[in-house]
């Protein structure tokens, strides 16, 4: 059982966690860091890390094994790091575990075969030279791959909770809402409120009762970036929401966190009984000071809405999440009419930092209106993909081919969507636009929480509205009449027109229904769900037209226009084709060439998964 | 546990409820409460509920019917989740899905005949990079292809 820590003890006992560290370093400790990600755990990373720890502990090594959060390269996992060497080991199996104890910790020889790039032997430099890592910057996930984030002990001997001592104790709320003003961080949530601005307004209100929540729901449907931060430095988030409640007077902090993300809550759950063991959280006098603070987590339940802040509320109380219309704002009248800020975990996570190092060192990295770095999880036809964090005003060509390494395959870059359901896709005439909220806002996109997904010429850009359009009529709540009615027209007009039963006048049908849904609806759900449609209609009209007018999906992927065809070349009449054919399309004798009659196939595409041939062609 | 067995307050989730009726709010987390312990919303569980916690029964579905999270009807021994998600949607996961649907002969969120499987559509597990990804009981399999899904329900079958 810890004592209850004072600003003191605090300051004697991260002293002599460094102190503790470096001399085990200088007598020779070694850390073998296992990423302890999502991905990677469930990549076979559970059985790897047990594995090394068996091996070190029969060769009786001089080593920590460290289970961390996600390093990124989630892509080539289980990924396993040695430090303080820096050697990067990639698709790591259990049955490596010896050779990375005995030969690389016990006899000092790195493992080659498992390096990420062979040639590169020596150890000291495998790690930073990755292009992977070469161009990222890791603020919001300083402590990912760092730390052992059921450890409170390594968050404290990482600067953890210094951030709150000089804010409780060399800072006044004023002071603290002035840093953050002053460092221009702004909301990483999706709509970029800049975040100073939002505690202000709280500050501002007397009240007897003020609450801190921490936005965890991350709906959209690709990304996994809070959900990392969260499994790989949950203190951070505590320590934030600490500040937060000292610099506008809340006491009492909620995590609404989603059901689906097991790993997340049970890491959350674990640093806050270790922060209120040591006497950092539920309780009077937090480090000695006047401050008391608590924190409690909230499961959300699969609504995509919930994301949204007063449905977010809503759900809190304990009812069905549906948005009530602003002002009042939350920062104003919130959970229970009490004022509330809510703000997203990777906003969140920038706030200790922020005041450890000040506003002057963030607002140097970045752009004139966009501060710091962002994070994205970086996915779909890209090489490379994973969780990066990179400075703001970066931009997509060098995030999709220096890090995610361009698209495999031989394939070509089609587009790029940020913002999921809400975003729009980005064609290549904007590959070297920075990064920025105001950027992509001009060219009908949106930052958003930092989903990033890269499309390629196999990809059918109606087929990606549709998806999404699909996404958000099932997730919107129903509550108003242009969300509920504009999107399923919306959606229904995508259909025929994937389908080929789409008619010239569907284009000002969908953007008269875009217009209405943006202006009028109720939520940011409704407001921006036509984004993805406005986008295509921008872009990608021939292939909208082509879909349109000659009943052609160029990308091949609208099942209904697609026509398949056996190559007379390679069919070698094995009958397999005739004998799956649910409608007896298909014509031939054993070893004569088959032949499909277009006017009795129902594009079912059986006879294109069975050829094992590659006969049948999509035209 | 059998499908249509009659569901009793087990003592830890009578513990839960005590526990928290007299927190705000409370009334998401003790639903959680109740999925994880009978894997869905058995009704006279449900029943007893809105007595323990004074909540009207009319609230509490509503409540239960407006999250996608909270099941009605009993899923099979085995849960096969199927990612949908923008990236697993992009790599196929909707052919593997209609895949599996054949393989089982039911359709989405309904239990195969024998009781063994049920199949749902779930939004990104944090796995792109595995893309496409199912779920069986929690353990993930990425990289799935039509092919390898026979000899992946085999191995849960086989369990029984
Ligand atoms: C439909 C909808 C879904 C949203 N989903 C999320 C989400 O998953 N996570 C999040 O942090 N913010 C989400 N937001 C934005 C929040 O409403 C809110 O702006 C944000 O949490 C504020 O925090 P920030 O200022 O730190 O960004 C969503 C908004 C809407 C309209
Ligand atoms: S815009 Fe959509 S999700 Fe938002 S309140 Fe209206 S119906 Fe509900
Ligand atoms: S796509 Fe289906 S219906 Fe058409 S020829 Fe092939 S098997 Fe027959
Ligand atoms: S989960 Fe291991 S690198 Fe992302
Ligand atoms: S979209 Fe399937 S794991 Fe992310």
């Amino acid at each position: 059982m810890a004592e209850k820590l004072t600003r003191e003890s605090l300051d004697a006992l991260r002293a002599r966690l460094e102190a503790e560290n470096k001399q085990a370093e200088s007598g020779g400790l070694k850390y073998v860091m296992v990423c302890g990600g999502t991905a990677c755990d469930s990549n076979g990373g559970l059985a790897l890390y047990a594995a090394l720890v068996k091996a070190a502990e029969y060769a009786g090594a001089n080593v920590r094994i460290v289970r961390t959060g996600c390093m990124g390269f989630c892509e080539r996992g289980p990924i396993v790091k040695v430090l303080p060497d820096d050697t990067f080991y990639v698709d790591v199996k259990p049955e490596d575990a010896a050779a990375i104890i005995n030969e690389h910790i016990v006899n000092g020889q790195v493992v080659t075969r498992l390096l990420y790039d062979k040639s590169q032997a020596e150890a000291g430099n495998a790690g930073h030279d990755i292009d992977f890592y070469a161009k990222q910057q890791r603020i919001v996930l300083r402590h990912c791959g760092v730390i052992d984030p059921e450890k409170i002990e390594d968050y404290i001997a990482h600067d953890g909770y210094a951030g709150l001592e000089k804010a409780l104790f060399e800072m006044t709320p004023q002071g603290i809402i002035d840093e953050i003003l002053a460092s221009g961080l702004r909301g990483r949530g999706g709509a970029g409120f800049p975040t100073g601005k939002k505690w202000q307004f709280s500050a501002a209100v007397e009240a007897d009762q003020k609450y801190i929540v921490c936005n965890a729901d991350e709906g959209d449907p690709g990304a996994y970036m809070d959900r990392s931060t969260l499994e790989g430095d949950p203190h951070a988030i505590l320590e934030a929401m600490m500040i937060a409640g000292r610099a506008t007077g809340a006491t009492k902090g909620y995590i609404y966190i989603r059901a689906e993300y097991p790993l997340a809550i049970k890491r959350l759950q674990i640093a806050i009984d270790q922060a209120r063991e040591w006497g950092l959280l539920g309780c009077d006098n937090i480090l000695g000071s006047d401050f008391t603070f608590d924190i409690e987590l909230r499961f959300g339940a699969g609504a995509f809405v919930c994301g949204e802040e007063t449905a977010l509320l809503a759900s809190i109380e304990g009812k069905r999440g549906q948005p009530t219309p602003r002002p009042p704002f939350p920062a104003v009248k919130g959970l229970w009419g009490k004022p509330t800020i809510i703000n997203n975990v990777e906003t969140l996570a920038n706030v200790a930092v922020i005041i450890t190092k000040g506003a002057k060192w963030f607002s140097s990295i970045g752009t004139a209106t966009s501060k710091g770095t962002k994070v994205f999880a970086l996915t779909g036809k890209v090489k490379n993909s994973g969780l990066i964090e990179v400075p703001m005003g970066i931009t997509l060509r060098e995030i999709i081919f220096d890090i995610g390494g361009g698209i495999p395959n031989g394939r070509k870059f089609k587009a790029a969507q940020t913002g999921g359901p809400s975003g729009g896709m980005i064609p290549p005439e904007y590959l070297d636009m920075p990064i920025d909220y105001e950027s992509l806002a001009k060219i009908g996109s949106i930052v958003g929480s930092g989903g990033l997904i890269v499309m390629d010429d196999t990809d059918c850009i109606v087929d990606v509205a549709k998806f999404y359009l699909e996404f958000t009529v099932d997730e919107s709540c129903g509550k108003c009449m242009p969300c509920r009615i504009g999107g399923r027209a919306l959606l229904n007009a995508l259909t025929r027109i994937s389908e080929g039963r789409g008619v010239p006048e569907d284009i000002q049908k969908m953007q008269d229904i875009c217009q209405a849904m943006a202006r009028a609806s109720l939520c940011g759900l409704g407001q921006t769900a036509s984004n993805p449609v406005q986008a295509m209609l921008r872009y990608f009209m021939d292939e909208v037209m082509a879909h349109i007018n000659d009943k052609r999906c160029p990308a091949g992927k609208c099942k209904k226009l697609v026509q398949y065809r056996i190559n007379p070349e390679r069919c070698v009449g094995c009958t397999m084709c005739a004998r799956v054919c649910p409608v007896g399309a298909i014509a031939g004798k054993v070893r004569e060439k088959h032949v499909i009659d277009p006017a009795k196939c129902v594009k079912c595409g059986q006879c294109y998964n069975t050829c094992k041939l590659h006969a049948i062609e999509i035209a | 546990m059998g499908q249509d067995e009659r569901k009793t307050l087990t003592p830890e989730l009578r513990a839960f409820i005590e526990e928290w009726k007299p927190k705000p709010g409370n009334l998401i987390m003790v639903l959680h409460r109740v999925q994880q312990t009978y894997g869905y919303m058995p009704r006279e569980i449900v029943l007893e509920l809105a007595d323990l916690l004074g909540v009207p029964l009319a609230k509490i579905y509503g409540v239960i019917t407006f999250y996608n999270f909270f099941k009605l009807k009993q899923p099979g021994r085995n849960l096969i989740q199927v990612c949908l998600g923008t990236a697993c949607y992009l790599k196929g996961g909707d052919d593997i899905m209609k895949a599996l649907e054949q393989e089982l002969g039911v359709g989405v969120n309904t239990v195969t005949p024998d009781g063994e499987f049920s199949t749902e559509a779930v939004r990104c597990l944090g796995c792109c990079g595995l893309a496409p990804v199912i779920v069986i009981n929690g353990e993930v399999f990425g990289k799935v292809t039509k092919a390898a899904l026979p000899g992946i329900l085999d191995k849960f079958r086989a369990k029984h």
